[in-house]
């Protein structure tokens, strides 16, 4: 492959851009789908606290999955149907959760009082059957679809940790936009959160080259593992300076913002690792990003589209952020 | 069952679903922009009239908001399921479909999404203009996406612009793609109904709450816009849906045969006001018909020719549901014409002043808040079915694209689907009817939370809505 050849680069560019659009969606509707799985350890002011905190946001950080998913569609046609085909049922499962957790957001502050409580409950089994469901999905795909005894205790493992992690960011996302009590209770819950999201990233990172050869001798062989251990020991050193944080008192005032900012370091250099682990392609062993591309032609016209509005993208998201920025008060419909 | 059937029932299920909202929210986030509109130009003038705008705008906006909601979360389901019920589709014609859709995120979803918050909850932390214009983001967005995807579903339809290399669909001028021939008309009469469906339950909940006295500062003016605006568009609509006919005709004659139940070419065609098209036995039981009266409906001429469904041997659409799902349509069109038409004339003689109306005409409206779904989701019906067997017209068969995933799960997540979409919508009517019962009490209940918020936090008009 010529890398001044536009056509053959394209399939690149798109891996390149699926991926983005996938690690801000994990970032960012973690941190959602986070604070909904602590939702049922919050008294009933602070549950609008925390929903109001997200509020102005879910909506946009749901789009990149679509993005993401649109992307695997119409870029990599044949990885879609092999993947969603894989991936049928718990994907259906996923779908139920955001439906259940995304309906929440607005039927509660809508419904009779005697309802809340229920949209409540179904805010948090929304966000927490989406979380498993993309745990299982990612173990599943990380692993190449394998079929032995091994595999569906590998992603029952993801499963797991993975709403660890975002129930962590969740924490650090509460602890930066939240006040008070609210806060004190937030830096507790990363706390709690960090050790069993810790396990499991090392549980993970020590099974993934187990399950998969492929990985294996990517990761372990001279001299690329000296160059590659950078990821593991800055995701390490991020993590502890993140229970560092924790435990200091200026996280309740100036540092507040920084175990969120650590924990999307965090998912960046694991997907920095993850990309390395499956690149070339698309379903592990199986699919190379160029055999299950779609042709040029409809790539290049997309790839315009996506130059022209990404920027714009990014320019109101940030415009967005900025609009809501600081401490969360009382959302209201005005 | 087979796994064609059950994938297509799925999708059918999730898009007649989906649908039901994007139909409210593209109309309705152009009203709020007129209601905030509104509320601005007269609040110098009158402060008792801009209070009913601003209560308008407010209320409207929580319905915008949880249509809102139950649209995305929906649509996210639908991006999932083109793949997960027809793979072949993306394989045969994802350099089209795929920039259509790919456009449709890029440019509209991310804008509506992005510019969502702000409409929804930024007033007072942005300026009286970023907002109006965070509005008018919105319900261009949403504008946009209708779109994106009717350029996609027209081309399925009356497909253009494209040339086959082995089996795979490649595009030689997207203007023509885009453009295609059903477009203009489908665009055209999906925009309308929108509006026509928000005019509708802008008059049902206004009525309604005028019966159980609630929004009293409100409720008059938007059923006088809804009115208004149902009775302006209603025989806009149904030229535009002639023109639409006319072009079904041209391009795709089988819908409009099985549409009308017409099972042999012939001269002079009757109208059939009713009849139960039998597919086994290529027959039309219990016939009420108009002479001659569709050959001059379709051909404009008494003995104008219309094709059968015998021309199109076994490449056609099932009679039954296309001939009563059109029949609904239309049926609902003209209820909705008598309807504005009669009701704009009432409401004008009582001084637009909902409450001397009589009481069965504000049931009547109350009882047409939902019409405009029903005609929406029976013209769906009427060109989606319409299109079988092909997925493309003329081009690509349904059944050939369809997944392989085993008929049993597709069955069960069918089944989950299911329940959680009628519990949905059943959740949806009940907070909507509570909410336009009590709208009073939910600004009470901001008035509470407002005491308890620091101040400067939120805006005046807020305030001054809770307890003017």
């Amino acid at each position: 492959m010529s890398w001044m050849n536009l056509d053959a680069a394209l399939p690149v560019i798109f891996m390149a851009l699926m991926g983005v659009s996938m690690l801000i969606y994990v970032i960012s509707d973690g941190y959602d789908l986070g604070v909904g799985m602590l939702m049922h350890r919050a008294t009933d002011a602070e549950k609008d606290v925390m929903i109001a905190s997200i509020g102005p946001f879910w909506d946009a950080n749901e789009t990149w999955l679509v993005l993401g998913v649109g992307i695997l569609l119409v870029a990599f046609p044949k990885a879609h149907g092999l993947v969603l085909g894989e991936l049928y049922l718990p994907v259906a499962l996923m779908l139920v959760g955001l439906t259940l957790r995304g309906v929440a957001f607005d039927f509660r502050v809508k419904a009779k009082d005697a309802h809340k409580q229920t949209w409540d409950r179904l805010f948090f089994a929304g966000s927490t059957l989406a979380a498993v469901a993309q745990g299982w999905m990612l173990g599943r795909y990380v692993s190449g679809f394998g079929s032995g005894w091994n595999y569906p205790l590998f992603a029952a493992a993801i499963a797991v940790a993975l709403p660890m992690a975002y129930v962590l960011v969740g924490a650090a996302w509460l602890v930066m936009k939240t006040e008070g009590d609210l806060q004190r209770r937030a830096v507790q819950w990363a706390r709690t959160a960090w050790a069993p999201m810790v396990g499991g990233l090392v549980l993970i990172s020590m099974a993934t080259p187990w399950v998969s050869v492929t990985v294996r001798e990517r990761w372990f062989s001279l001299p690329e593992i000296i160059a590659l251990m950078a990821i593991p020991l800055m995701t390490g050193a991020s993590l502890f300076a993140v229970l560092a944080v924790l435990k200091t008192k200026q996280v309740l005032g100036a540092l507040c913002w920084l175990p969120f900012v650590l924990l999307i370091l965090v998912f960046v250099l694991g997907f920095l690792g993850l990309a390395y682990s499956i690149y070339p392609y698309v379903v592990l062993d199986q699919l190379t990003i160029w055999q299950a591309a779609s042709g040029p032609a409809a790539l290049q016209v997309i790839l315009v589209g996506a130059c022209i509005s990404v920027p714009a993208i990014a320019g109101y998201t940030v415009f967005s952020y900025r609009v809501f920025r600081g401490k969360t008060g009382e959302l209201k419909y005005a | 069952m087979d796994a064609l059937i059950l994938a297509r029932m799925q999708f059918a299920a999730n898009i007649t679903f989906h649908i039901l909202f994007p139909t409210i929210s593209i109309g309705l986030a152009w009203l709020l922009l007129f209601f905030r509109w509104r509320w601005l130009t007269v609040r110098r003038a009158s402060a008792a009239a801009a209070q009913g705008w601003l209560d308008a705008y407010r209320f409207w906006t929580k319905v915008f908001a949880l249509t809102f909601a139950l649209g995305v979360v929906s649509g996210i389901t639908m991006s999932f399921q083109f793949g997960t019920n027809w793979p072949g589709f993306m394989e045969r014609v994802g350099d089209i479909a795929g920039p259509l859709l790919g456009y449709e995120v890029l440019t509209a979803f991310f804008l509506e999404a992005g510019f969502l918050g702000v409409m929804l909850f930024g007033h007072g932390k942005v300026s009286e203009k970023v907002h109006l214009m965070s509005t008018f983001l919105v319900a261009f967005g949403t504008t946009l996406s209708a779109f994106w995807i009717l350029a996609l579903n027209s081309w399925m339809q009356t497909p253009a612009g494209h040339e086959i290399v082995d089996g795979k669909f490649r595009v030689q001028d997207w203007a023509a793609v885009i453009f295609n021939p059903s477009f203009p008309y489908r665009f055209s009469h999906v925009l309308l109904a929108s509006a026509l469906t928000c005019a509708f339950l802008l008059v049902g909940v206004s009525a309604w709450q005028v019966l159980r006295k609630a929004a009293q500062r409100s409720a008059p003016g938007v059923m006088r816009v809804g009115l208004t605006l149902a009775a302006l568009l209603i025989p806009v609509q149904i030229f535009v849906g002639d023109l639409h006919g006319l072009n079904t005709l041209h391009h795709q004659p089988a819908k409009v045969a099985a549409m009308e139940g017409v099972w042999n070419t012939g001269r002079g065609v009757p109208l059939l006001l009713f009849a139960v098209p039998d597919a086994d036995r290529r027959m039309n039981h219990f016939e009420i018909k108009v002479p001659k009266l569709a050959s001059l409906i379709l051909t404009h001429e008494l003995d104008g020719e219309i094709k059968g469904l015998n021309t199109f041997a076994n490449a056609h659409p099932p009679p039954l549901p296309l001939f009563f799902a059109f029949r609904v349509m239309v049926g609902i069109g003209m209820l909705m014409l008598a309807t504005s038409w009669i009701g704009w004339w009432l409401l004008r003689r009582a001084r637009w002043q909902p409450a001397h109306l009589p009481r069965r005409v504000l049931w009547l409206f109350a009882a047409m808040t939902f019409s405009g779904w029903v005609a929406t989701v029976a013209g769906w019906y009427v060109t989606e079915i319409g299109r079988q067997p092909f997925i493309v017209h003329g081009l690509v068969r349904t059944a050939d694209v369809v997944s392989k995933v085993p008929s049993a799960m597709i069955g069960f997540t069918l089944a989950l689907y299911l329940l959680l979409y009628l519990a949905l919508i059943v959740a949806y009517l009940g907070v909507l009817k509570y909410m336009a019962e009590k709208p009073e009490e939910v600004l009470q209940v901001e008035a509470v939370e407002q005491a308890v918020t620091p101040p400067g936090a939120i805006t005046a008009p807020v305030v001054q809505g809770a307890t003017a």
